[in-house]
């Protein structure tokens, strides 16, 4: 056919008015209509997102009174969804300060208290009794966490076993941050890795990267009752996590960075956590890591972790 | 090419095109091209309408876990990566793959080639764009995808390994998007094309393809922590299957047209496909040999995944099933492809496509993702296996991938037949 078609108007085609062309049109409203129908679950979504949220930059590029605005936010929108006042700090790393934690294997006994403790401190889910550290129950004669079982549900300690509580060992040269394609997560001046919340994206290649499992993902949103908000938070730290981003253990930077201990080594009853500042000659990590035979976890991928091991001899 | 140095209908009236008029009726192409993507007989609309359910489907159910979260997932803090990566590594070797009719038409100047070239290109530019919806369905939270823009993001280039993936794909599917633009566009006009506007960029496009897998490899093979995939062998073999998967599937979309169209072409370029495929199989399967030899018989760290992946430990065997039916279908395939039937056109040709397709979706996605996982870096045995909204997502992924292929063949058909060009104002 060979019509001219400046004589049409141009409706998806240079075709006459026939048929085709107005099926098309049909087919491109219904088209239409039905892609947002199968959308509409993002708008519900978008609801309760704001802009500023959408568009807050990356932490380390906020000016104070811009951070200031956001911690105001975060603990309006807290109070709007629990009714609970919380105080989100964001407390600096100090000067002189490289945080190191070491952990007596021998007097552990597989408690969990301090798991248990991390997760109230840390506003975790409470719905997967969610926790920044995993004990494993070992066998005697070497660390092979082949033999050893982070699942174990009997009383403790049993003998011939020995307990290894791992959490995030704080690499200075840490493989979760090289993996983040977007600096959402990066290690502090006094050496405690941190993930800003409202800058990962999800992709969860650092949970891939970490060689120790010590990173979480927020498969949704966390629920905690109300009464159980620790209010005292850290917009680094333990502040309630938004769903689909990553979050790891933070050596409680909201706590020990204003001279105070980790809340899993307060409620280990052996008192096998010793915790402090390594550049300080007088402290205890100190003198922990200068007298016993320490050791760290999987040395050779030269990840140099900031957690040390160590036995009675 | 020889396609475009045969003179066609409308030559004369377009040989005195000033570059401006070239320019400037470029919205006519775009114009005329919807017409004709928007056109054809009931079983296209069939065929479409199939593929828009689906992608609709997948749509919903990916608006659902982003409203819901990734819970809907089977993933967890121990297989943190699924189906969608999977998916993901399977389609960067698919788009890889598709230069493969690149590779002899311009290196060894095969005429006949030249005609279907095109073509894997646009097997190409379907692939990356599935491959990159698979990751940004991984995302738990799309909306922050600005985040990752270079500029006005953060972007942790050269450090993180997943920067440089995104900026090689995205690289990969700019080139190819010109090519086949260009191209297209010449073809259409019924001009000669300029070899400085597109020769430079398809030996780069070969060069690409190489690295857009490559560096997909490296992705897996830098992490310390992860024994499985510390292997050198990771990137050649990652090559080596997609030299078989993408001209396989060029090879059934050739099929799709010849039975769809008139257009008619010797048998000489599915041969050399089929020459790719099976030096390519043969060698990909080597690998895997070598590859179980010293798993199994040196024994590593790396064992435990290994063993996990092909017989199952712990008491838990999730994976056998899918590598041991990818490994039977591999190994079919290959059969098929090795027989003379295959140098004919036939069906039996088609079902090796589709058996050796198969069986390396299954090998680089779910057997070589998740093994990943299994057992964790503290040695703990989690399994996975996708839930339904993965499965929705991943098949919308896919009807959305061919609906775009099915998009850009049916241009190049109807401007291969002279239905589009300048003076035919209609697309029939
Ligand atoms: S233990 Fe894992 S999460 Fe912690 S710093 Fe090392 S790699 Fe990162
Ligand atoms: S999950 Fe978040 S922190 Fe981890 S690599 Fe992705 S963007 Fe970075």
């Amino acid at each position: 056919m060979t019509t001219n078609p400046a004589t049409h108007l141009p409706v998806l085609d240079n075709q006459p008015n026939s048929r085709r062309g107005f099926m098309k049109a049909c087919g491109a409203t219904l088209g239409l209509a039905a892609w947002a129908t199968a959308l509409k679950p993002l708008t519900e979504w978008a609801a309760d997102m704001n802009v500023d949220e959408f568009l807050q930059k990356h932490y380390r590029e906020l000016k104070p009174d811009e951070k200031q605005a956001i911690f105001r936010r975060l603990e309006a929108d807290c109070k709007a969804e629990h009714g609970v006042d919380v105080k989100i700090a964001d407390p600096q790393p100090n000067d002189g300060v490289q945080f190191a934690y070491a952990l007596n294997l021998s007097i552990c006994i597989g408690c969990r208290k301090c798991a248990e403790a991390c997760s109230i401190e840390n506003n975790h889910d409470r719905k997967t009794n969610n926790s920044y550290i995993r004990v494993f129950e070992m066998e005697m004669g070497g660390i092979d966490f082949e033999k050893g079982d982070a699942t174990y549900d009997h009383p403790v300690p049993q003998p011939d076993k020995f307990y290894m509580p791992v959490q995030c060992q704080q690499c200075e040269n840490a493989p979760c941050v090289k993996a983040c394609p977007i600096e959402a997560t990066w290690q502090e001046k006094d050496g405690i890795v941190v993930v800003d919340y409202n800058w990962c994206i999800g992709c969860r290649y650092c949970e891939a990267a970490c060689p120790y499992h010590a990173r979480r993902f927020n498969w949704e949103k966390p629920t905690i009752p109300a009464e159980e908000i620790n209010p005292n938070q850290g917009y680094l730290s333990n502040r309630i996590r938004p769903q689909g981003v990553m979050e790891k253990c933070t050596f409680c930077l909201h706590r020990t960075r204003e001279g105070r201990m980790p809340a899993c080594l307060e409620a280990c009853p052996t008192g096998a956590r010793v915790f402090g500042n390594i550049l300080d000659p007088q402290s205890e990590i100190r003198w922990v890591i200068e007298n016993k035979r320490t050791f760290v976890l999987k040395e050779e991928l030269g990840t140099k972790p900031r957690f040390y091991y160590f036995f009675d001899e | 090419m020889s396609s475009i140095n045969t003179p066609l209908t409308g030559e004369d009236a377009t040989k005195s095109m000033s570059t401006r008029e070239t320019i400037h009726s470029y919205p006519r192409f775009l114009w005329k091209a919807l017409g004709v993507a928007t056109d054809g007989s009931w079983l296209f609309y069939g065929w479409m309408t199939l593929l828009t359910a689906i992608a609709l489907v997948g749509a919903n159910a990916w608006a659902v876990q982003v409203r819901d979260g990734m819970v809907l997932t089977n993933m967890s803090d121990h297989v943190s990566w699924g189906l969608y990566i999977a998916n993901f590594t399977f389609c960067v070797g698919l788009a890889a793959g598709g230069v493969m009719m690149v590779i002899p038409a311009y290196l060894y100047d095969d005429e006949e080639m030249h005609h279907l070239v095109i073509i894997g290109e646009a097997v190409a530019i379907a692939a990356i764009l599935m491959s990159t919806l698979s990751v940004v369905v991984d995302l738990g939270r799309p909306d922050r995808f600005w985040h990752l823009m270079p500029i006005i993001g953060k972007f942790n280039w050269p450090m993180s390994m997943l920067t440089w993936d995104i900026i090689v794909l995205n690289g990969y599917l700019v080139i190819n998007v010109h090519i086949v633009g260009y191209l297209l566009y010449m073809q259409y006009l019924g001009k000669r094309p300029n070899p400085w506007w597109y020769v430079p960029f398809v030996f780069l496009s070969i060069l690409w393809a190489i690295s857009i897998h490559t560096v997909t490899a490296f992705l897996y093979c830098g992490l310390g922590g992860r024994p499985f995939w510390n292997t050198a062998l990771l990137a050649p073999r990652f090559l080596a299957s997609a030299f078989v998967s993408g001209p396989a599937f060029i090879l059934i979309v050739l099929r799709a047209i010849r039975m769809t169209s008139d257009w008619k072409w010797s048998p000489r370029p599915a041969r050399t496909l089929i020459q790719i495929i099976r030096i390519s199989m043969a060698i990909n399967l080597l690998m895997l040999v070598s590859e179980l030899f010293t798993l199994f018989y040196t024994g590593s760290g790396h064992a435990a995944s290994a063993k996990y992946l092909f017989f199952g430990s712990h008491g838990a065997s999730g994976l056998v099933v899918w590598i041991w039916t990818a490994i039977g279908l591999n190994i079919a395939g290959t059969i098929l492809f090795f027989t003379p039937a295959a140098l004919r056109r036939g069906n039996l040709r088609i079902l090796a496509c589709v058996l050796c397709i198969a069986g390396i979706w299954i090998e680089k996605g779910m057997g070589l993702v998740i093994p990943g996982f299994i057992p964790s870096t503290l040695h703990e045995v989690v399994e996975y296996a996708p839930s339904l909204v993965e499965w929705k997502i991943t098949a919308g992924i896919w009807a959305f991938g061919m609906l775009v292929l099915t998009i850009l063949v049916k241009l190049i058909e109807a401007i291969h037949a002279k239905r589009l060009s300048p003076s035919n104002s209609h697309a029939l």
